[in-house]
């Protein structure tokens, strides 16, 4: 177990490390570099470049600069924005800090409410209950984004005006201040994590509810609920785990869409405005913060399964 | 209505509804009864509605089917008619199920304390202090050892003899008055099966049980039931004693599944039932077995027979129940020998000092266990294989027969040794660096055609790989050969179309006959090819590869852990223990004594459908997780173990001197002459 553990912490370091070289050295064969971009037109000007490139340490080789951008990365510091004067660790802490809140919000509703939906759908396969709530399911699935949340804002917002269509709150804002702004993002979100997850707690638990301990279980004389919360679910929903994280990943990574679309000031939007300010060194710490919680996320799904389900435990513990 | 039997089931059918609004029955009238303390013996291939029958017993049906008429009483409760609430005290309590598959019918999160201590909970009102000592009770009853430790494992910990002895146990926690038993002991090793059916006869007997008992071994029947019913094609032909049954049957249906099956004192090969049984829906005028029957005639094709009672109080559904000594005396087949093989002294395959192990030998592995690696999972084996021979390895499951075949076949890397293929090419470990040439020369059928063969690819695909990368086939070359190949497994032209679902099992394990023949292999390594048949189906396969070795002079290897099916079909004979070789000879030599221990345990524990043999239980069916570092690898169990020499010593090559048993060599610190 502890030697699984330790493999498992270890590639998931060897990943992140390969992912900061890939986009270290992806930004490097960019054509031009911070500098460039910072002066503008007057990059022609040979002589400014030359200082601002000194000015930033853009002449020592960049297997030199990586290592010092990788070693500080470690520390939580992240080096400059290309203006020189702001701190990115700065710019970015407010910016997690609002995707998390977001994040957080949307698995705190969506979660829950996959996880129950799934399981009525799959008890009550092919009868009412389950074709209207897979119908929306794949409503929910299949209408993009942009276009769900445009439909919310329309009802909510504009034709009820219950809740703010669109955030106004600064990035540095207290969490308090985001609501009620942030209640309609979360609720789209949910809505589509909650289809994705349903649908795979839905065939699990057919699956589970078709096999021979279930069956076996009720031929013991167990009494349905009993069975279904005992011998039926637990097994059900260890496979709804990965799913789960994979998702988390995926809110946690910056929803840009809806980020775009509700002017919530998330790691998505920033990611955005960085790529068009062509703000290289922010690109770049955006992108490894989001592989680092990828990584996370999925080390710790795979823990879970493994102390969930007592097949995988016990193999690494009799040894 | 109020019978005397315990179990009362009439006229009972059960079917579903299909995709076009037709009904379809599964179960056609059948009647059955079971009075207290009886033990009855349900029969017939898969596909029967056996399995159906048993579950209909408790009033439960599987999803999609359900009664259509007739009633099922038990203890004089209409099972038909009861709620949710009522049946749940009767289930697992009274009237409690053994399924088939324990490792799958054992739910995998919970302890297997927690799911006896469930059953307690719901069939008997002890109170909580007792539990404990009460599941520990129980485990010990179905003889597993060490309960207190065992209550706190989960179902994947066990061996599946023990699942099954705990699939037992949570039955028995309802102090059931009757158990229904869906083929308990299928798909388990020989000893393990002898073990269970003892235990079962012994708990039937000592609590007086009454017992359905569903299988498609007419040998385990033969040891635990009284009386046997034999259902064809969802309708009951025949209900009599079992022991009547078993020396002389009257319907031709049970007289074809018990020449079918392969005994250990039989030169033949067994004779296959021809053709298949109709399919649930399918039309049926007349005698549903008309179309497999020698006896049939006008008669039997137009009017169905009914069950009649006969003097000797047996009931049979056949016309012609009185001309079945005709079947036996003027068999339409003649029973097939073994193909004789050409003695040409020369060496297709040899193995050299092989040994193989799954122990991994990663840094990290390495770095963060000191503990020393475990002995090799298979060891020293060296065996030459003559061409055109075929060499059984038998075994329980873990002695490495498996393991051996997958090594030749390329599949997995040996720690030692080597494989010299025609006494001069050195096969090289990994199946991806060998040339074609080598490749075409070994090929491989798998235990489960479902498994092996790709779901989503038609026959003709399926034979057209080898035959377009061995021989560059196409086009009508391709199309004719596969037809070939087709009719050499005795499959039509018009088999090419279908998917493997289209297909029954038997007809899926033919195809994947063909597929091995289409690469014209030297070898044809066969890994435990009927293990998933049924006994008709079986024998049917093993006449096709006993005909095609006469034919081309193939060379198999078969892989086993039924050791009448392998007496049948080999040459010689190699007895695997824990992946050490034990005893290896001419198959006759090695069902004959001298016999190593090992050897002695298994034949001991082979069940013959024969009601006046018993199995002998020398030994005990545990598992064994690795081998002895050092010593005989029987050592632990052996009941003739003589000391510490058999702990220390490595057993010595005992060769037979008779001249007609030459090569037979026993791995065994005992004389020769004392191992009798």
């Amino acid at each position: 177990m502890i030697v699984m553990l330790m493999r498992r912490i270890l590639l998931g370091f060897i990943t992140v490390c390969l992912v900061s070289i890939i986009i270290f050295s992806g930004i490097e064969m960019l054509p031009g570099d911070a500098c460039t971009q910072y002066l503008g037109e007057y990059q022609a000007d040979k002589e400014l470049l030359e200082q601002c490139r000194k000015d930033l340490d853009l002449n020592r080789p960049a297997h030199e600069r990586f290592r010092e951008w990788a070693g500080g990365a470690m520390t939580g510091d992240l080096g400059m924005a290309v203006d020189g004067k702001t701190k990115i660790s700065t710019i970015v802490g407010d910016r997690v800090k609002n995707s998390l809140l977001l994040a957080f919000c949307a698995m705190l509703v969506g979660i829950p409410l996959a996880l129950i939906l799934g399981i009525i759908t799959g008890l009550w396969r092919d009868r009412m209950p389950d074709l209207v709530i897979s119908t929306l399911a794949i409503f929910a699935m299949t209408i993009p984004e942009f276009v769900s949340a445009t439909l919310l804002i329309l009802v909510f917002s504009i034709w009820l005006g219950w809740l703010p269509g669109i955030v106004l709150t600064s990035a540095s804002a207290p969490i308090s201040e985001f609501f009620p702004e942030i209640l309609l993002p979360v609720i789209v979100l949910s809505l589509v994590m909650c289809a994705h997850i349903m649908r795979m707690v839905r065939s699990s638990v057919i699956d589970v509810m078709s096999s021979d301990y279930v069956q076996m279980a009720t031929l013991k004389g167990v009494p349905y609920w009993q069975m279904v919360f005992r011998h039926a679910l637990p097994n059900a929903l260890l496979p709804a785990i990965n799913v789960v994280a994979l998702t988390i990943a995926w809110l946690l990574g910056g929803v840009v869409v809806i980020e775009v679309v509700f002017n919530y000031p998330g790691l998505g939007r920033l990611m955005i405005d960085a790529i068009s300010d062509r703000d290289l060194p922010v690109v770049q710490s955006i992108a490894l913060i989001v592989a680092s919680i990828y990584v996370c996320v999925n080390l710790a799904a795979d823990l879970l399964t493994m102390l969930a389900n007592p097949k995988l435990r016990t193999v690494y513990t009799r040894k | 209505m109020s019978s005397s039997s315990f179990i009362d089931i009439q006229n009972l059918s059960v079917g579903y509804t299909s995709r076009s609004q037709k009904i379809i029955k599964v179960l056609r009238d059948v009647s059955l009864t079971i009075n207290r303390g009886e033990s009855v013996g349900l029969v017939g291939e898969s596909g029967s509605g056996k399995s159906t029958l048993a579950l209909a017993a408790m009033g439960y049906f599987k999803r999609g089917l359900r009664a259509l008429n007739g009633s099922v009483h038990f203890n004089n409760i209409n099972m038909l008619g009861l709620d949710h609430d009522e049946l749940q005290k009767i289930r697992g309590g009274n009237l409690a199920l053994i399924p088939q598959n324990s490792g799958q019918s054992l739910t995998p999160t919970m302890r297997i304390g927690r799911q006896i201590a469930e059953a307690l909970r719901l069939h008997s009102d002890l109170s909580q202090t007792a539990f404990d000592d009460r599941i520990i009770e129980i485990l010990s009853q179905v003889r597993l050892p060490n309960p207190a430790a065992l209550i706190n494992r989960y179902p994947h910990e066990l061996s599946g003899g023990q699942q099954q002895r705990v699939a037992i146990a949570m039955a028995l926690a309802g102090q059931p008055d009757a158990l229904l038993l869906d083929e308990p002991t299928t798909g388990l090793d020989v000893t393990t099966q002898a073990h269970i059916l003892e235990l079962l006869r012994d708990l039937a007997r000592d609590r007086n049980m009454a017992m359905l008992y569903v299988s498609h071994d007419l040998g385990a029947i033969s040891r635990v039931c009284d009386n046997v019913v034999v259902m064809y094609a969802g309708e009951v032909v025949l209900t009599g004693s079992s022991r009547q049954t078993l020396l002389a049957p009257k319907h031709p249906y049970a007289h074809g599944l018990l020449t079918s099956i392969p005994r250990l004192k039989q030169k033949e090969l067994p004779v296959a039932l021809d053709g298949r049984p109709p399919m649930p829906g399918e039309a049926i005028t007349g005698c549903a077995f008309a179309d497999r029957c020698a006896l049939a005639d006008d008669q039997c094709r137009t009017t169905s027979p009914p069950l009649t009672r006969l003097e000797s109080a047996e009931s049979i559904r056949c016309f012609h129940h009185d001309k079945i000594d005709q079947l036996a005396t003027s068999s339409q087949k003649v029973k097939q020998r073994k193909a004789a093989r050409k003695d040409t002294g020369e060496t297709t395959l040899g193995l050299e000092d092989l040994a193989i192990t799954y122990a991994k030998s990663g840094f990290l592995t390495q770095f963060l266990s000191n503990s020393p690696p475990p002995p090799a999972t298979v060891d020293n084996i060296n065996i030459n294989i003559e061409k055109g021979e075929t060499l059984g390895l038998v075994g329980e499951s873990g002695s490495g027969k498996s393991t051996i075949l997958k090594t030749i076949a390329g599949l997995i890397s040996p720690k030692n040794g080597g494989i010299i293929l025609n006494q001069d090419t050195k096969l090289t470990a990994k199946v991806e660096d060998r040339p074609s040439m080598n490749l075409r020369q070994i090929q491989m059928i798998f235990q489960n055609p479902d498994d092996s063969l790709n779901p989503r690819h038609t026959v003709a695909q399926i034979l057209a790989q080898p035959l377009r990368l061995y021989f560059q086939l196409s086009g009508k070359d391709l199309h004719d050969r596969s037809v070939k190949l087709l009719e050499q497994v005795r499959l039509g032209e018009h088999y090419l179309s279908r998917l493997p679902s289209q297909l029954s099992g038997g007809e899926k394990q033919r195809v994947a006959i063909a597929r091995a023949f289409a690469a014209e292999p030297e070898i044809v390594l066969c890994d435990e090819v009927t293990s998933a048949l049924d006994v008709s189906v079986q024998a049917a396969v093993l006449d096709l590869l006993n005909v095609l070795k006469k034919e081309r002079g193939t060379t198999y290897i078969f892989v086993s852990h039924d050791l009448a099916v392998v007496k049948a079909i080999s040459d010689r004979v190699a007895v695997l223990y824990q992946g050490r070789l034990c005893e290896i000879g001419p198959s006759d030599a090695v069902y004959q004594a001298p016999f190593h221990p090992y050897t002695d345990v298994l034949l001991g524990a082979v069940l013959e459908p024969d009601p006046d043999t018993a199995p002998t239980l020398s030994a005990d069916d545990v598992v064994e997780l690795s081998p002895p570092a050092k010593g005989c690898p029987f050592q632990r169990r052996c009941p003739k173990k003589l000391g510490e020499i058999c702990e220390n010593q490595t057993p010595p090559a005992q060769t037979s001197i008779q001249a007609s048993n030459q090569g037979h060599v026993i791995h065994c610190h005992i004389p020769l002459k004392e191992l009798h």
